[in-house]
This record gives structure tokens, C-alpha cells and sequence, in this order.
């Protein structure tokens, strides 16, 4: 495939996880920040969400699992990762997040459960949305050509 | 930028190369900042410890221009850090955090936080936070240069960021100013400045945890409004190397700090008086039943005010202030201790289990109430619900007023004899959990009820009813800094009929913020008369707090409670203490208070069994009187 064609498809790809809601304005944000004094900044931001996610949903499955579940804490770990996806914009990480809350403090470990299991899934699903992003544009770079900024308007 | 010279160091390209030190204790948004700041051409010092942080600060005062701090932080509270930074390095200080929540914003600038910030942030905002080092920097300077002498007035640039008056700064500035001009013997330029316009240059004195905490006790000792001058506290705290200036100066800045928490507080309270949650766990507490749940927390609205004045801010003080820095006069349990800060930040927490020491014990104050039976329940309200307030507190706005549940109970009967529980129970509301739902209310109630109840044979409903007048009792007297609002005794309900005594000074929540001084609670009883009258929200303004039972009602369990609060207070806060039962956020509702008020008038005077405590709520031992 030549180097514009793939940089048209990772412009649509791009645009459809926009559409599809997993990603939001603040991931542009994050592209803009990326220069020629930082080029990986994008990807060592979103590596290192993914490190920070993967332990506090482990922390979270442990704290819902015990006898006596302590909401507090998980209540905050739950804040820590509406506050990191929102910050890289994985939009839906964060909303699935934000309901989770709701239930932390009416104290409903069912519903908590089950927000649980949600948060994690949406986070899968960003994380290979990601993965596969970064792979286009690496296959883009290795191919000699540059990465196509998206546009606002999107 | 008019920030030139007077400063050591060369800032001829100000905002660029402006010295950023940035907390966050989650990597991802702690790197997202470090790349927004260097963007925007600033020199960016990151960590990811609050602990660390400080330790940064503390090395060298004149390293940074900035701090811009998370407020969810695993080894300290954004608001303590916050608090630290204001007393000691006088640094303006942004906070940032994933939640918005009005409260949680309104803590940040009651703490002395110069702007608030969400996350996720975006370069444009901050783009423009240079403003704010200038603002300080600009403010200063210009007194330095009116005066050109030590003796101007000093401003105060703690907590308030907003030297260069703009916006809500600006009516703060002017308080200052009116400050400064009351206070002329107390404004000296100190070394609190980082860059010193005069030729004097002082070494800058750092008021570490320890010195504050002297401090306030100093002035507790001498009385906030009163007899704390410089020079008397100076010679109290007695330590070396510390001049009438320095003093002076944390002494103004201190009071602009219990202003603030003070009006906070007063809208907690008021929230909180509304959360009024059923909690039937209160029920439980024994005789105390009847008292159902204090929701104070209206009360601690007022509680604040009336408190804050003089009262030393928890929230600040917590940390400095450990019970014995309270010194409260009367200061009912520390949970009183409105400290809204308490509740988050990370200070009152340290306040707080301190506080709890004194203040719990409330149970046992018995004594004071004379046979009042309700030291039981107090007792066991005081581990549970006393610290209940606390806990929800933090999330609310500073200002939550605790309400010790426990410890008013105990704090008030030493006040008066006879007015038991008045004195008492509105401690414990104080509760002010404006949004917390403090479930400690009901316990708290409880024991305040019962407590006032006893005394005089009032049935407890009266208490109850005062209780959650207490609330808002935010002893109207000036002094009283106990805010300890009667816990959430919104429930008005309870209150049915006050009993004639009652009426009296009462009124405010008894909870015995800090009325001044051994907080007489004699007597106090009487404005649970008013107070019963259903939530009356006089009480809080009047609350004689001679009459009212030692304010210690600060429930310093309570305070325990704010402790590790966050913003997410749970109602499951209090855990730790092994209070009370976590309640559902929901705050109380008013209608159990009923209930409660019911179930204490039937148990009479039995339920009074005071416990003997402490309850000597005078002059601030709280610790006794609890």
C-alpha cells in the first residue's frame, strides 16, 4: 500500500473512533502537543494511561471483591481514571467511569459489579482502537511518509 | 508584566521561564501538565508526592514562583498541601482536579487557593496562571514601596490570591487593607515576603506544623478576638528567633483564614441542616433514641460564622492545631471545629483524631450535666457518629461543621448543669456535612438530645429539636467558635416544645463552638427553648453561649471523621472510628429525627446518664470537657 493511501485510512479510521464517541477533542489536544522537540509525546502519554489503567482496575476488582468493600477507596480509584481518560480523551472510559461513581456512593456493589465490568470493557476497547492507530501511523513513518494531522472540524 | 527586579532572580522574560512546580500523583495527567507548562515556555519542576512537594518547598523558598497541585492525592490532601504552602511559603497555589463540584471549588479558595482548575486541562488555561504570581508579587511591592518602612500594613497574601484585588480578590483585599489599618501594630513586613522591596531583608520565617501549632494555641489561650496580640502571643509561644513581626503577620493572615472558613462554614451548615438524614442507626443509640439524627449541618453553617471568627480554622488548624492548640474555649469537641477543612484537606485530619481526643470523651461529660444520663449514649455516639459528621464533611465545602456528636454530649453538660444537654447536643450536629450526609448527626443528636433532655427533665424531643437548631446554632455569639452545630438537628422535629429554659441563649447549636471560654453552658439550655421551636434557625444566632454547654462539642470524632474525607466522603466515612454505621449519602432525614425525638422523650431521664466526663468545657481544655 502506498504511503497515501495509508494516510488516507488512518485519517478515516481516526475520524470513526471520533464519531464513535472513544475518543474526544482532548485527544487532538494531546496530537497538537506532539513536535519535532517531542515526537513520541502521544504515544508515551497513552502507554503510560494504559500502565496506570490496567493496575487501577486491578485494584478495583480487588477492592469490590472483598467482604467488606471499602467505597471509599474505591470511589477513588475510580476518580483517578476518570481523570486520566479524560485527560488522553478516551471519552467513553471516562463516562463509563462517571456512572460507575454514581453508584460507589449509593453504595451498590451489584451495580458497582457491573459498572466494573463495563469500565473495563470500554477500556479494552480503546486500548486496541489505540494500539491499531499507532500501528497505521508507525506502518505511515517506516514507509518514509508523515503522519496527516487531523482537523478540527472533524 | 511589572514583576522587575526587587526579586533576586532576573524574570526580564516574565511569564517565560516562570518556576512551576507541578503535583499529581497519577502519571498520565502528571505528564499531560509537564508538557502543557514547557509549552507554554515555563520552567516545570514535576512530583508525584505531595510529601515531597513540600519538602521541595521547603528547601528553598525562593525556587518557585507557582505551585499548581491535584486535589486527590494518596499521601496528603490537595487542600492540606494547599493550606501548608499558603501559611508557609505564602506561594499562590492552583488546584486541579477531575471534579468540579461547586463545594470542592469553594474549598480550594476558602483554603487560599488562587484559581481552580478541571481537568482535563488545556493550554489555554494555562496559559494565563503568571497572573497570579504577578498579582502576589505586584501587591506586595506596591506596599513595600508606599511605606518603605516595616510598619505599613502588610498584606496578607496567604490564601487569598488576589492581591492585585481583581475579582472576588478585590473585596478581600479591601478586608485586608480594613484589617491592616485595625491592626496597625500588627503589620509588619516580615520575612514572610519572597522578594523584600525595603532594604531589610528578614530571614523568612517558616511556620512549620509545629510553630503554627504553638501559635495557635497562644492565641487560643489569649482569645482570637481578644487579648491575641503579637506581642503576647510571642511571649506564650516563647520560642527563639521569632519576632513581634513574624507574628504579627501569621496572626493576620490566620484571621483572614478563619473569616473565610467561617463564611464557608456558614453555608455548610446551612446545608447540612438540610441533609437531615434518617438514620436509624441513631435510633439505636440507646436512650439517645429519641434524638434521631442531629443534621446539624444547617447548623454549622452558622456555626462557622459565629465560630470562625475568632475560632481557629480547623481546616487550617487541624493541622496545626491539635486539640490542644484549639484551645478552644469551650470549644465543644473538635468535631465542632467546623473546620471544614477538616474534612479534606488533610490538616483537619490531623486536627481531627486530635481534636478527637478531646473531644470524645464528650461522653463522659456527664458531669457537667449533672446526672445526665446521656453519657451512655454518648459514649456510644461519640464513636459512631461523631465521627459520621466528620467524615462526610470533607466533601462539603469546607466549612462542615462537625458535629461531634459524641464529644458535644460531652462538652455540654459542663457547662451547665442544668442545661445539659443543650450545650450538648448541639455539638454533635454540628454536623455540617452540607452535603454529607453526615449520618452522625443522628447520632450525635442523640446524645446532645439526651443530654439536654436530662437536665431538667426536658425530654429529649427538646433536645433534639435544639439539637438540630444547633445546628445553625453556630453560636450566634461571636466568640463561638465552636460551630459545633448541632448535629443536623434539622430535623426540627425533635425540637417540640423547648423547654422554658431553653429558650435562653440557646439558640445557637450549642454546639458550643468555642464559645469563648469555658462556654457556660449553663444556662445554654435555654436556647434550645428557641431552638426547639423546630429547627429554628434562630437558634443558631443566638446562641448564648454562655448558657450552652461547653462548646467543646466539637466532636472530635467528628473531626477524626473529615479526616480522610475527600471529596467523595462517603457516608461510610467514619469507619475508621468505628462510629456509626455508614450511612447512605443521602444525609438525614428529617424525619427520623422525629422519631428519635419521640423515642427520647419516652426514655425520660434515664437515658441521661452522663457520663462524667470531662464536660468542663472551660477555657479550652476541651479535652476535659469532653
Amino acid at each position: 500500500m502506498e504511503v497515501g493511501q495509508m494516510q488516507r485510512r488512518l485519517v478515516d479510521y481516526t475520524k470513526s473512533l471520533f464519531m464513535e464517541g472513544f475518543l474526544d477533542g482532548q485527544f487532538l489536544q494531546l496530537q497538537q502537543l506532539q513536535d519535532e522537540s517531542n515526537p513520541d509525546f502521544v504515544v508515551e502519554v497513552v502507554s503510560l494511561f494504559f500502565d496506570d489503567s490496567e493496575k487501577l482496575l486491578n485494584d478495583l476488582t480487588m477492592a469490590l471483591d472483598q467482604p467488606n468493600v471499602d467505597f471509599k477507596k474505591v470511589d477513588a480509584h475510580v476518580h483517578q481514571l476518570k481523570g486520566s481518560s479524560s485527560s488522553i480523551g478516551a471519552q467513553r472510559v471516562k463516562n463509563a467511569c462517571i456512572a460507575f461513581r454514581n453508584f460507589c456512593e449509593e453504595q451498590n456493589i451489584e451495580a458497582c459489579l457491573r459498572c466494573l465490568q463495563q469500565v473495563k470493557q470500554e477500556y479494552y476497547l480503546v486500548k486496541n482502537k489505540l494500539e491499531t492507530l499507532f500501528r497505521l501511523e508507525q506502518q505511515i513513518v517506516a514507509a518514509g511518509g508523515s503522519i496527516p494531522l487531523m482537523e478540527m472540524g472533524l | 508584566m511589572t514583576v522587575e527586579r526587587a526579586i533576586s532572580e532576573p524574570k526580564d522574560q516574565f511569564p517565560i521561564g516562570m518556576r512551576v512546580l507541578a503535583v499529581d500523583d497519577d502519571p498520565t495527567c502528571l505528564l499531560l501538565l509537564e508538557t502543557l507548562l514547557r509549552r507554554c515556555q515555563y520552567n516545570v519542576t514535576t512530583t508525584s508526592q505531595a510529601i515531597t512537594a513540600l519538602k521541595l518547598l521547603r528547601e528553598n523558598k525562593n525556587k518557585f514562583d507557582l505551585v499548581i497541585s491535584d486535589v486527590h492525592m494518596p499521601d496528603m490532601d490537595g487542600f492540606k498541601l494547599l493550606e501548608h504552602v499558603g501559611l508557609e511559603m505564602d506561594l499562590p497555589v492552583i488546584m486541579l482536579s477531575a471534579n468540579g463540584d461547586t463545594k470542592l471549588v469553594m474549598k480550594g479558595i476558602t483554603h487560599g487557593a488562587c484559581d481552580y482548575l478541571l481537568k482535563p486541562v488545556r493550554i489555554e488555561e494555562l496559559q494565563n496562571i503568571w497572573q497570579h504570581v504577578v498579582r502576589r508579587k505586584k501587591f506586595d511591592r506596591k506596599d513595600g514601596d508606599n511605606s518603605g518602612s516595616q510598619d505599613k500594613p502588610h498584606i496578607d497574601n496567604g490564601g487569598a490570591a488576589g492581591m492585585g484585588g481583581v475579582d472576588q480578590n478585590g473585596k478581600l483585599n479591601k478586608k485586608r487593607k480594613d484589617q491592616n489599618e485595625d491592626e496597625d501594630e500588627e503589620h509588619d513586613e516580615n520575612g514572610h515576603d519572597n522578594e523584600d522591596p525595603s532594604t531589610q531583608k528578614k530571614p523568612r520565617v517558616v511556620w512549620s506544623v509545629e510553630l503554627h501549632r504553638k501559635f495557635v494555641a497562644a492565641v487560643n489561650q489569649l482569645g482570637i478576638d481578644t487579648e491575641a496580640v503579637p506581642k503576647k502571643i510571642l511571649e506564650l509561644m516563647n520560642v527563639e528567633k521569632l519576632t513581634r513581626e513574624n507574628v504579627a503577620s501569621h496572626l493576620q493572615k490566620y484571621r483572614l483564614y478563619l473569616k473565610r472558613i467561617s463564611c464557608v462554614a456558614n453555608q455548610q451548615a446551612n446545608m447540612a441542616a438540610a441533609l437531615g438524614s434518617a438514620d436509624s442507626n441513631y435510633l439505636r443509640m440507646g436512650p439517645l433514641n429519641g434524638l434521631g439524627t442531629f443534621h446539624t449541618l444547617a447548623g454549622s453553617d452558622q456555626l462557622h460564622n459565629a465560630a470562625l471568627r475568632s475560632f481557629p480554622p480547623s481546616g487550617v488548624l487541624g493541622r496545626l492545631n491539635t486539640p490542644a492548640g484549639l484551645g478552644m474555649r469551650g470549644l465543644p469537641s473538635p468535631g465542632m471545629i467546623q473546620l471544614g477543612h477538616v474534612q479534606n484537606s488533610g490538616n483537619t485530619s490531623n486536627d481531627q483524631s486530635k481534636l478527637q481526643s478531646f473531644v470524645i470523651p464528650g461522653n463522659h461529660n456527664a458531669n457537667t450535666l449533672q446526672g445526665m444520663p446521656m453519657s451512655l449514649e454518648l459514649d456510644q455516639l461519640q464513636n459512631n457518629k461523631g465521627v459520621s459528621h466528620i467524615g462526610e464533611l470533607p466533601t462539603a465545602a469546607n466549612t462542615t461543621v462537625f458535629p461531634v456528636s459524641g464529644s458535644l454530649m460531652d462538652a455540654r453538660i459542663s457547662g451547665c448543669s442544668n442545661n445539659p444537654l443543650l450545650g450538648v447536643t448541639s455539638n454533635s450536629l454540628m454536623l455540617e456535612g452540607s452535603s454529607q450526609q453526615t449520618t452522625l448527626h443522628p447520632s450525635n443528636l442523640r446524645d446532645s438530645v439526651s443530654t439536654m433532655g436530662f437536665q431538667n427533665g426536658n425530654t429529649l424531643s427538646d433536645f433534639t429539636s435544639i439539637a438540630t437548631a444547633s445546628n445553625q446554632l453556630q453560636c450566634s455569639k461571636a466568640d463561638l467558635q465552636c460551630q459545633a452545630s448541632p448535629t443536623s438537628c434539622n430535623a426540627g422535629q425533635i425540637i417540640r416544645s423547648a423547654p422554658p429554659e431553653w429558650n435562653a441563649p440557646y439558640h445557637s447549636n450549642v454546639m458550643c463552638c468555642s464559645i469563648n471560654s469555658s462556654i457556660p453552658v449553663n444556662g445554654a439550655m435555654v436556647p434550645l427553648g428557641q431552638c426547639l421551636d423546630q429547627n429554628n434557625p434562630n437558634f443558631h444566632r443566638n446562641m448564648d453561649l454562655d448558657s450552652i454547654a461547653p462548646s467543646n462539642f466539637v466532636d472530635p470524632i467528628s473531626l477524626k471523621r473529615s479526616e480522610g474525607f475527600n471529596s467523595a466522603m462517603e457516608p461510610a466515612v467514619i469507619q475508621k472510628e468505628g462510629y456509626f454505621q455508614p450511612r447512605p449519602q443521602g444525609g438525614y432525614n428529617v424525619g427520623s429525627l422525629e422519631d428519635l425525638a419521640s423515642a427520647m422523650m419516652k426514655e425520660g431521664p434515664d437515658t441521661r446518664k452522663l457520663a462524667d466526663g470531662d464536660f468542663g468545657c472551660n477555657g479550652y481544655s476541651h479535652r476535659t470537657c469532653i
